[in-house]
């Protein structure tokens, strides 16, 4: 790579509803990021911005109403709609121009104002083939989870478990908007909308502004003691049409192989101490792990009961509690970004992992069962 | 202790009318005389269905219209027993991806033609690898739904 880039500086705000104002809410996190190594508005070299109007629909045209909220007044900036890792990388991008010495990355989504999200992910469809029959995201994953279970014989308590773990270990994290401590039973048990997937399986919907600073190495140096370097990104999007693809053989294996070549990675499962994965449905976390190449094909079951994924594990995933506790859908993606780099600076406060981190993983999926993945790497 | 806000409630409606174009328009124009159209790419072969005026993979033009078969197997299914904003079909009803005999790609529809109030039985009933047939509706308007469902055949 032609230089380092580092992330200096992230905030976030809470995922439970707030009658806070949108506008209020994302300066209030642009201001604290900045302010966290106290960068003026006017030091700050570009900015990415990542929403989308299908969520930001009733508030306005998004990036032209909060233009001015992450600083952006009179600046060379532009907004990213959908997955907010793919803001992460266009920022990235800019610093290796050697025209901006800072970037900021802002994903904003504020899920208690927006319907809910299979309303907004209905709208995902064409209107020819595929809305008249009310697929949206949920749908897509109850076909894949049943696929799944079938295929590799994976069962309902392995996918429920991965609900357990991620609400446990989202008690340590205050930005979490669903927590607690339940059981399998409890899992299985919550009521049966959409089979295979039971409610407690589906993740909420969630406010986020999700703010992460990056600067050059040599601004870097200047603004923090503690940089978190960008190792590599890899990102890969499958075919619309669901019918077209294979469920479980989908392009987050492309995105994780792209990335780990960046980052010279060729053992994921030793290398990587620490993953921060969006799991949008609890099986997904099991399939995941399997394409990012933490446990072989079909193993995704047995890779939870082993325990590795367990935030006190030899592989923690998810020790924020990860898009099960808090889903604000645009920002989920950077938000594993931010939740590795705190990780990674020993700042995790009650959700910090035991081990030493030296190398995490970010993971942001959006569209149908998986249509595209993007995958960072970053590092101490 | 915090103040609560108040909140505003907005809707917002906008008038789209989009355009069919060649493809969509004869993939259509067969729903309504009972015929499922997809085109065969003239790469790799495949049979895409419904129709699509190139293959994504390969990026080449479909060159051949076929009228598929109206039977086929279930390869994925959902009981859809909730409403959300905007849902087309009152719950419950499952939906579907199948693959039709002789095509390369599955189709997404609905399972129907027997009691879906009772969950258990559905569950008896719909299991992916069963062999599912179209049936059309009596009234037809160039619409996806011009198919009721698919049945177990």
């Amino acid at each position: 790579m032609p230089g380092k880039v580092a992330i200096v500086a992230v905030a976030q705000n809470a995922g439970a509803e707030s009658k806070d104002n949108f506008y209020d809410q994302a300066y209030v996190v642009t201001k604290e990021v900045l302010d966290k190594v106290g960068l003026t508005r006017e030091d700050l070299g570009t900015i990415v911005s990542a929403s989308s109007d299908i969520y930001h629909g009733g508030i306005s045209c998004a990036n032209s109403y909060y233009w001015e909220t992450t600083g952006a007044f009179l600046k060379n900036a532009s907004r990213q709609d959908g997955e907010s890792l793919f803001a992460f990388f266009y920022g990235v991008m800019r610093i290796l121009t050697g025209h901006y010495d800072t970037a900021l990355i802002i994903s904003l989504c504020k899920g208690s104002e927006n319907p809910e999200n299979d309303a907004c992910t209905l709208m995902y469809t064409d209107p020819f083939y595929t809305r008249g029959i009310g697929l949206q995201e949920t749908m897509a994953a109850a076909f894949q989870m049943r696929l799944y279970m079938e295929r590799y014989g994976i069962s309902e308590e392995q996918c429920a478990k991965v609900a357990v773990k991620n609400l446990q270990n989202a008690l340590g994290n205050p930005y979490a908007h669903k927590k607690g401590r339940y059981t399998i039973d409890d899992i299985l048990n919550s009521e049966r909308i959409i089979d295979p997937l039971t409610a407690m399986q589906v993740a909420p919907k969630s406010e986020g502004i999700v703010a992460v600073l990056l600067a050059s190495e040599e601004k870097a140096r200047e603004l923090t003691d503690k940089p978190v370097w960008f190792k590599g990104y890899g990102s890969s999007l499958d075919s619309f049409y669901l019918g077209d693809r294979d469920l479980l053989d989908g392009q987050l294996k492309n995105a994780a192989e792209r990335a780990y070549k960046m980052a010279g990675i060729s053992n994921p499962r030793k290398e990587i101490d620490l993953a921060e994965i969006t799991e949008p449905y609890a099986f997904q976390e099991l399939l995941w792990c399997e394409d990012l190449g933490f446990c072989d094909t079909g193993k995704g079951g047995e890779f939870i009961d082993s325990g590795v994924t367990q935030k006190d594990g030899d592989l923690p995933v998810n020790p924020s509690g990860g898009v099960l506790a808090n889903n604000p859908y645009v920002s989920r993606g950077l938000q594993r970004i931010v939740e590795a780099t705190l990780q990674l600076r020993g700042e995790a406060g009650e959700r910090q992992v035991n081990k030493e981190v030296k190398t995490a993983l970010a993971h942001g999926t959006h569209g149908f069962a998986g249509q595209c993945h993007a995958v960072a790497i970053i590092g101490s | 202790m915090a103040k609560e806000f108040k909140t505003i409630k907005t809707e917002i409606r906008l008038p789209y009318e989009l355009a069919y174009g060649a493809t969509w328009t004869k993939f259509f124009e067969g729903m309504e005389n009972e015929i499922i159209y997809g085109t065969k790419c003239s790469k790799c072969g495949r049979v895409l269905v419904p129709a699509r005026s190139f293959c994504p993979r390969c990026f080449v033009n479909t060159d051949e219209w076929v009228e598929t078969a109206q039977e086929g197997t279930l390869t994925a299914w959902s009981y859809v027993n909730y409403s959300y904003f905007g849902q087309p079909i009152k719950p419950p009803f499952i939906g579907a991806l199948i693959r039709l005999d002789e095509t390369d790609v599955d189709f997404l529809h609905l399972i129907g033609g027997f009691d879906l109030s009772d969950f258990d039985l559905v569950r008896k009933t719909v299991k992916n690898g069963m062999r599912v047939k179209a049936v059309w509706s009596d009234e037809r308007k160039g619409h996806v739904l011009d198919i009721k469902y698919f049945e177990p055949a």
